[in-house]
Formats: structure tokens, C-alpha cells, sequence
């Protein structure tokens, strides 16, 4: 499957790091869209469908989020998804098996996103590899902090993935260039506090911010939490290298269809 | 951040990045209050003018000569204003929000009794207040609800997951993650990242120094066991404490809700059926599936009903320090209707978990021995479950009556 059809190597992403597939789209576009869904929600047939929309719509890169029982840092959108999904009977492997099955049809990258529990029961390093095998680039875990992540790191280096490491406008420069050393592939910004799908506000404090995040890495920032229409893609343009839109998505799916996604997605360029 | 809060394997942080600088000022703060000895006289000073330090401690004449067996006494923690040790913790943690500079406080809350005692440390202190409450539990507490609305707390019913204390939990630090700038978040329990099972357990280790003081001046001797139930494990932690060092069994029961072989309990470290997991910011047991999804439990008793259980509790039960045990809904409800038949006391559902087991073992030691069960609450707040559980007709007539006064 072509990318846009501007880039000719096909499936070039596969012997790409991913931050060198960041910076090799950056060349063609200002910004890069990432997106976000919770695998099995709301049915694995409907994901696929939903995947295929987004990657033939122009998105660069998405998270696939394994749910879990306790999403402590989604809010109410992500929250009940992952409830769903979990209703639905999805299990672990399942979602492997699925990011295996997604990764293989589609030519972007992709990450994983759970919470550390999910590792850590089916046994971390086990989980690093299984997550290798399947093709994932890289993994966010946002209940991970490096403090306590030393295996996952580890395991993470052993097998060649991206430990996405977050930032966030509570997070002091010192503790930036700190969590800059355990970071590849890019960095993911917070743009506020609170949970995933509330309002943000583009302002000064948030272009202060992201000056600041640019300063503590060398690494592509993508800015995420609350970003909802094209207005907040334009503001990005040249602060942030990622725009990630997670429940804006999922929104338009549950109220307009997954058809309307792809709407919704070209609307944002 | 520097210490981490791990007892053996069990506890740490495990919190989203954008709290790591308010467990930071927390620790900060709660380090500087510990080496603080203004502090502990001011937290002491409160708790015996505003709440009712020293509580007593009760020998239960009757139920000794019942069982025949140990001396049984009763550390009335249900005599803290509000009823339950839940106070202990919480108006120490209404201090450090003073010191802080902090002017609003949430909290989570299961029975309803540390959402009581967080409203009224509020109302005291002059901080709004936002309560998280299941659903399921909001359904079987409700004169707690309303008395924290009373107290000028908004009480936010949690429908998301099953509903109950895990889910208010959840929610409450959902709400941190967004207002910590202004906002302390009161958690109830001997759980959660550090620095809160150290500093729960700090604050509830009055009730073990109190106890231990009080049996030893009236029997010149340690008790053989001490008893206390455990949801997250507060009040067993702060009664515990005083008798770590001493050669004291220690026994903490669980809910074992309709039977440990039904799958309908809250028996994290009594059965088999939890294992050690990351959930709700700390490493501990949980009860959970094999992918590390969190089970739905169960107990007559909404503050026991709850997946995880302390760190600190964890790691002594590792060490083989403290022994655990669990008692089914019908025996908790049994051993309630006895001690209010033969003491005239009260405890809370909760609470009566540690009388059941104690009741069992009684019997079995000599009067030499003697046995202390930690009351941790009054059960008032339970009418509308016991009355259930009896099927009490004069009761059901009443709210029918009361439901016809207040018209369709």
C-alpha cells in the first residue's frame, strides 16, 4: 500500500526508525496527524475498517491502545471504550494479534498504548518482544514514569523500540532533560492537565511550553490532549512536528460513522 | 523523585507525568510535617479537642464469658468524631493541606465514612469539597450521601466500571490531574503511590499506640492477637503498628463475601485468587484476570469491597508477620447481631469482620490470653443492609409509609 502516493519506496517505514520516518514526512508536510483508537472498540472488524479510513485519509501515525480495567489518565470518551472493549471480551493476545494483522495491511507505523499492568502481568520483557514480532515501533505507557520503568526501558533497548516518553506543563526543565535521556522516536507533549478529550487552550503559556520542550530534546515533539479541528493544526505548524487527535476521532466515529472519520481528517490538512 | 515508597516488592508510584510534581510538593511536605514535633502536637491537640483521642478501650465482659476462652477487649475507634478511625487520617491530612496553602479537597469514598470525615474536616478548615462515590455504593449508603451534602461536599456518583471504591478512586485522580494546582486529593486509605500508604499509616498509629498504652496499663501484659478487617487497610495498619516489635499475633480478615470458591469476595491475600499487579498508581496484590484486568468483588461491607490491598500489608503478610483471614457476609452478620445482643455496641459491617474471626478463635485460647479487636467504625451508617439482611417487616412498613408521605 502506497503512502500518499508521494513517497516511492513502499512499506518504507519498515527499515525506518521512527524518528527517521518523522523527519522524512516532515519534508513534505508541516505537521505530521497522529491518531489514536482502543482495539476492539468498538468490534475488531470495526477498527480495521476504522484504520483503513484514517491511514487512505493521510494519517502519518497512530496509537493503538490495549484497554485495560483502569484507565486512570483517559478521560470519559477513551474511558467508556475501554470498558467496551473490555465487555466485548477483547483480550491481550487478541490485540497482539490484531496490531500484528494491522500492521501487516497498512504503511504507516504504529504504537501501542496500554498501562504498565498489561506488561507487567503478561511478564514485561515477554511482552517487548511480542510487541517486536508484531511490528509496533515504539509503546507509550502514560503510568510509567522512568523511576520505575527500569525493565520496560531495558527491554524496550534490547529489541530495538521506542519508549515514548512524555512531557507535560508540570514537568520542570531539569526533570525534561532527565526524561529526554531514556527518549527515541519523538516526544510526546501534554498540552494540559486534566485527562485525554477536554478543551484546550492555544495560547502564549502553551507556545512558552512547547519553546521549552523544544529547548530539553532533540527529539520531534508531538503535541497531544484536547486538539479537535483544523484551527489547532494551523496554530501548530512549526511549534510542534506531531498533532495527535485521540477522542476527536473516536467523537465523530460513535456520532457520524467511521465513514465520517475520513471526513473529518481531510478537513484538518 | 528520591524515595519511591517500596516494602519489599510491594508500593512505589507508578503516576502519570503530570502529577509527578505534586507528589513531589506532597512528600516535601509530608517529610518537613514528620520532623516537624509542632506538628504531630498540633495533629494531637485536634484529635482530642475536635474528636475524641484517647478512645477507650472496651472489655467486652460478655462475650468472655460467652466464649470462655480469651479476654476479649474492643478499641473504640467508632467513638472518633464521625464515626470511624477514618478521622485519624483524614485531619492530618487536613493539616498538611493548610500547610500547603491548598483551599479544596476531594476524596474517594466506599461505606461513606471517609467521604463523611473529609466533608466535616472541610467544612472545620474552610476548603470546598468534592466527594467520588460508585454508584452501587451511593445506593447502599445513602445516609452518608446525604450527610456529606449536608456538610457542604458535592458528591459525585461514579458510573463507570463496576461502579464502586476502585472506580471513585479512578475518578478522583482523574480530577487531581486537572485541578492539583488548588486541589489536595484526600485519599482514605493505606493504598494509592507513595507517599500515601506511609502517610495514612502515620496518621492511623494512634489507635496501635493508644491501644497498646491502654491494654498494658489495665492487664500489665500484651494482648496473644490483635483483630482488625481490611479493605485497604488503614485501621489494621494504624493497630497493627503499635505491636509490630512485640510478640503479638496479628490477624487481618478479608470479606469473604458469599464464600471464597464463588468468586464473590474481596479476599485479595486470604484466597488464591489475586495476584501481584500495577493498578491505581502502586504494586500490590489485585484481585485480577490473567491479562491484568481487575475483577469485580464483593462484600456485604462497601468499605472492604475493594480489588487491591495495602502495600504495607502486603509485605507483611510476606514476611509472615501478619496472618490473613476472611469471614463470609452471613458469619460478619452473625457476629454483628451478637456483640450488639451481648455488648450493646455497634460496629460497622466493616468492622465486624474482625469480631467474626476473633469470635472463632476465642474459644480456643485460655484466659490467660487476651484479645483486642479494633472497632474501626460504627455501623448506624448500615441500617438500610441490616435491615435487609433481617428482613425486618416493622422496618420495610416504615419506608413504605415514608414513600407514601413523600407522594409519587
Amino acid at each position: 500500500m502506497m503512502h500518499n502516493g508521494k513517497i516511492s519506496s513502499d512499506k518504507r517505514h519498515e527499515i525506518m526508525a521512527l524518528e527517521s520516518y518523522i523527519r522524512a514526512v516532515l519534508k513534505e508536510k508541516d505537521i505530521l496527524l497522529m491518531t489514536h483508537l482502543i482495539i476492539g472498540y468498538p468490534s475488531f472488524e470495526e477498527c480495521f475498517r476504522l484504520i483503513d479510513v484514517m491511514v487512505g485519509a493521510g494519517v502519518d501515525l497512530m496509537e493503538l491502545q490495549i484497554p485495560f480495567s483502569e484507565p486512570i489518565a483517559d478521560g470519559p470518551v477513551i474511558l467508556r471504550a475501554n470498558h467496551m472493549a473490555l465487555e466485548n471480551g477483547v483480550t491481550v493476545q487478541g490485540c497482539l494479534d490484531f496490531a500484528r494483522s494491522v500492521i501487516r495491511a497498512f504503511d504507516i507505523p504504529f504504537l501501542l498504548m496500554t498501562y504498565y499492568n498489561i506488561p507487567f502481568t503478561y511478564n514485561t520483557s515477554a511482552f517487548v518482544s511480542a510487541m517486536a514480532k508484531t511490528g509496533l515501533k515504539g509503546a507509550i505507557i502514560p503510568d510509567l514514569p522512568p523511576e520505575e520503568g527500569h525493565d520496560y526501558l531495558e527491554a524496550m533497548q534490547k529489541e530495538g523500540l521506542d519508549p515514548i516518553v512524555i512531557f507535560s506543563p508540570t514537568t520542570s526543565y531539569e526533570r525534561m532533560k532527565y526524561l529526554d535521556s531514556f527518549a527515541r522516536g519523538f516526544i510526546y507533549c501534554v498540552a494540559r492537565r486534566g485527562v485525554t478529550g477536554g478543551d484546550t487552550i492555544l495560547s502564549e503559556k502553551l507556545i512558552f511550553y512547547l519553546g521549552l520542550c523544544r529547548k530539553a530534546s532533540n527529539l520531534p515533539l508531538a503535541l497531544g490532549f484536547g486538539l479537535k479541528e483544523k484551527a489547532d493544526m494551523v496554530f501548530l505548524k512549526g511549534k510542534a512536528d506531531i498533532a495527535v487527535m485521540g477522542t476527536q476521532t473516536i467523537r465523530t466515529m460513535e456520532k457520524e460513522g467511521i465513514a465520517a472519520v475520513g471526513e473529518f481528517i481531510r478537513r484538518l490538512r | 523523585m528520591n524515595s519511591r515508597g517500596y516494602y519489599g516488592e510491594f508500593g512505589g508510584a507508578f503516576i502519570p507525568e503530570i502529577l509527578i510534581s505534586t507528589f513531589e510538593e506532597l512528600v516535601d511536605e509530608f517529610e518537613k510535617a514528620k520532623a516537624d514535633p509542632a506538628f504531630w502536637q498540633k495533629y494531637m491537640h485536634i484529635m482530642s479537642t475536635y474528636s475524641c483521642r484517647p478512645t477507650p478501650l472496651t472489655f467486652a465482659e460478655n462475650l468472655t464469658s460467652l466464649f470462655g476462652g480469651a479476654r476479649i477487649y474492643i478499641k473504640r475507634e467508632d467513638l472518633n468524631h464521625t464515626g470511624a478511625h477514618k478521622a485519624n487520617n483524614v485531619m492530618g491530612q487536613g493539616l498538611l493541606v493548610k500547610r500547603m496553602g491548598k483551599t479544596r479537597v476531594i476524596a474517594e469514598t466506599g461505606a461513606g465514612q471517609h467521604g463523611v470525615a473529609t466533608a466535616t474536616m472541610a467544612a472545620r478548615f474552610g476548603f470546598r469539597c468534592t466527594i467520588y462515590m460508585g454508584e452501587v455504593d451511593i445506593e447502599r449508603q445513602r445516609p452518608n450521601v446525604f450527610w456529606m451534602e449536608r456538610l457542604g461536599a458535592q458528591v459525585i456518583p461514579v458510573r463507570d466500571g463496576t461502579r464502586t471504591l476502585k472506580d471513585a478512586i479512578n475518578e478522583a485522580f482523574r480530577d487531581w490531574v486537572t485541578n492539583m494546582h488548588d486541589t489536595h486529593y484526600v485519599l482514605g486509605t493505606a493504598c494509592g503511590p507513595h507517599p500515601f500508604p506511609e502517610m495514612v499509616s502515620y496518621f492511623q498509629s494512634i489507635i496501635g499506640e493508644e491501644a497498646r498504652g491502654q491494654i498494658i496499663e489495665r492487664e500489665g501484659k500484651l494482648p496473644s492477637r490483635v483483630y482488625a478487617c481490611v479493605g485497604g487497610g488503614s485501621n489494621a495498619l494504624g493497630v497493627f503498628s503499635g505491636f509490630l516489635d512485640d510478640p503479638v499475633q496479628l490477624v487481618a480478615v478479608e470479606a469473604g463475601g458469599k464464600g471464597l470458591n464463588t468468586g464473590r469476595h474481596a479476599a485479595r491475600l486470604s484466597s488464591k485468587d489475586a495476584s501481584v499487579g500495577v493498578a491505581q498508581g502502586y504494586k500490590t496484590y489485585f484481585l485480577q484476570d490473567s491479562d491484568g484486568q481487575m475483577k469485580k468483588t464483593h462484600s456485604v461491607a462497601a468499605g472492604l469491597d475493594y480489588v487491591g490491598v495495602s502495600p504495607i500489608l502486603a509485605s507483611l503478610w510476606q514476611e509472615g508477620r501478619v496472618r490473613f483471614e476472611s469471614v463470609m457476609d452471613s458469619e460478619v452478620l452473625d457476629a454483628f447481631s451478637l456483640t450488639l445482643k451481648k455488648e450493646g455496641l455497634v460496629p460497622a459491617l466493616e468492622s465486624a469482620h474482625a469480631f467474626a474471626q476473633a469470635f472463632k478463635e476465642a474459644p480456643h485460647l485460655s484466659s490467660d490470653d487476651i484479645i483486642l479487636i479494633n472497632q474501626s467504625g460504627r455501623g448506624d451508617k448500615d441500617i438500610f443492609t441490616v435491615a435487609d439482611a433481617y428482613n425486618d417487616a416493622q422496618w420495610q412498613d416504615f419506608i413504605r409509609q415514608k414513600a407514601r408521605d413523600y407522594g409519587p
